[in-house]
């Protein structure tokens, strides 16, 4: 629920949903977001929904901070259906030249690389929010067995397309990009085309993301 | 009709086009971008009598050097610039800021530096052509949106202009951009992470800013802002103007391509009326922080709001 409404600086409202990380603190978030999103309030010029946080960003000579706060309090949701969202398939490949950190990850989790495979590819995930670098989906959560911190020394650079494990989350880097997340694959396909400017990111804040595990072979004939 | 374009001799240090920037893609990840020093970009296309929104060149520290081609045009620089106009037959014209100007085919601009600031405007009659990303032509070589494939200019790049003779009647304005002493800001989202002997210090120290500095952010030094709760929190949206403090203590503010969301607490954020300053301070430069109230800075915008159009009034 919707526990606190601050400002952030002067141009900006901070909705503050409590400080749990689940499905369900995030399912409210992404109910005001798509609310907000659809309503297109005068003077709104950016909506950021994260994990149990939404920041509503405002032009300062349209609208105040305590006037928004008020239209925000009273605001008529639309319930959006959780199981309805769609499933967004997502090729993967975990050959070694992609798993960088396998094998870091079999050696600190005591588990076969194998097995770690295995069990990430076995969930189905959610897609709590968007963004750092454009279109790099924050997905969530991963089995308990596979979780771990992010490196101690990041990368200073991250291929594009790797697909990364760390703590209970999961992402996708979508530009070659500074990261310390651990590498587990690479997926071949766009999960962010600036050039499709109506639906530019192939994964969304609320949808649910399957991974499938394809070859080398595959990987490289996928674009063609 | 081929178009008129300047081809560029010396890219300078970093030289983008820039418009008011694209809204509404924070939740992708792509910010808002965007001329830095809203006000300077303002008055250049006004100068021109271009729309408020045309692209335009934003140069840092030192700026290109360029030559028109196939038209003629007029053209301003806006900030606090050095550079002279060098004519097809060789003659030197020291270039005066906000005054207008007119290069024919063959006269080439030569951008030397901006003077104690950072950010400088170019702007030309009908505007620099550009391509457009969500309504804007701002490029962000982060992301790799906007004009130019999202990259900055380089040597022997055209730069095309949207009509081939951009003439425009002679403009100036008398506008002098003013220091300032203090950045002031409002309490950040995680202002109690921070002990008070931080805070105090935080708004009674001068910090530095750092040379790593540019369109995404101001990283500062100076004495260590500790936390005493959690330095890292879950990850969540970021605004420009929002001053993170990472574990190390150094205060980081977030400036125009700045990435959408962040794990650093949130000590401070910086009034709307003070950005366009702000972005104009140079490496080594000095900086302090006041803190004040909403109210304060909400009346504080409108204060620059009315000064921004009685500038922009002005010319006529």
């Amino acid at each position: 629920m919707l526990k606190n409404i601050l400002n952030l600086g002067d141009a900006a409202l901070y909705c503050d949903f409590g400080n749990e990380v689940n499905r369900k603190t995030n399912l409210h978030v992404i109910t005001y977001f798509k609310t907000l999103q659809k309503l297109n309030l005068k003077g709104i010029t950016n909506i950021t929904p994260s994990y149990n946080k939404l920041i509503i960003s405002y032009d300062v000579s349209i609208i105040k901070f305590q006037e928004l706060k008020e239209e925000i309090k009273n605001l008529k949701l639309i319930q959006i259906k959780n199981n309805e969202e769609k499933i967004v398939k997502i090729p993967v490949c975990l050959d070694d030249e992609f798993s960088l950190d396998l094998n870091r990850l079999s050696e600190k989790l005591k588990i076969e690389k194998d097995k770690i495979i295995q069990t990430f590819l076995k969930k189905e995930y959610f897609c709590y929010m968007t963004g750092f670098i454009a279109g790099m989906p924050f997905l969530g959560d991963t089995d308990s067995k596979i979780r771990l911190q992010r490196l101690d020394t990041p990368r200073v650079k991250v291929p594009k397309g790797s697909v990364g494990i760390t703590e209970q989350f999961c992402n996708i880097y979508t530009f070659e990009s500074p990261g310390g997340w651990n590498i587990i694959g690479n997926t071949p396909i766009k999960v962010f085309d600036k050039f499709n400017q109506k639906n530019p990111a192939k994964i969304n804040p609320g949808d649910r993301v399957a991974f499938y595990k394809i070859n080398k072979d595959e990987y490289l004939k996928f674009n063609e | 009709m081929s178009k008129a374009f300047f081809e560029i001799i010396r890219p300078g240090i970093h030289s983008t086009l820039q418009d008011l920037g694209r809204s509404n893609q924070y939740h992708i990840g792509i910010p808002f971008s965007g001329s830095m020093d809203k006000r300077n970009y303002l008055i250049s296309n006004k100068l021109l009598g271009n729309k408020p929104n045309e692209a335009v060149l934003e140069f840092a520290y030192q700026g290109p050097q360029m030559k028109l081609h196939s038209g003629k045009a007029s053209g301003v620089i806006t900030g606090n610039v050095n550079f002279n106009i060098i004519r097809k037959n060789s003659k030197i014209d020291k270039g005066i800021c906000y005054e207008t100007f007119e290069l024919n085919d063959g006269d080439t601009l030569d951008i030397m530096s901006t003077n104690k600031s950072v950010y400088g405007y170019f702007s030309i009659k009908n505007g620099f052509t550009g391509e457009y990303f969500w309504e804007s032509c701002s490029i962000n070589t982060k992301a790799k949106i906007g004009s130019n494939n999202g990259e900055k200019f380089e040597a022997k790049q055209k730069i095309y202009i949207n009509k081939k003779e951009s003439l425009s009647d002679h403009k100036k304005v008398n506008y002098l951009n003013s220091k300032i002493e203090y950045i002031r800001v409002l309490k950040g989202t995680n202002f109690n992470f921070f002990s008070k002997k931080a805070k105090e210090i935080f708004f009674s120290s001068e910090f530095e800013v750092s040379k790593l500095t540019d369109r995404m952010g101001m990283r500062l030094e100076g004495p260590k802002i500790e936390n005493f709760v959690e330095t890292n929190i879950k990850s969540e949206g970021l605004i420009k103007g929002v001053i993170q403090v990472p574990t190390d203590g150094n205060p980081i503010i977030m400036l125009s391509d700045h990435g959408t969301i962040g794990g650093y607490p949130k000590i401070a954020v910086v009034i709307s009326a003070d950005y366009d300053r702000l972005t104009q301070l140079t490496p080594r430069s000095k900086i302090k922080f006041k803190l004040i109230e909403l109210k304060e800075a909400e009346n504080l915008y409108k204060l620059y709001e009315i000064e921004t159009k009685n500038i922009l009034n002005q010319i006529r």
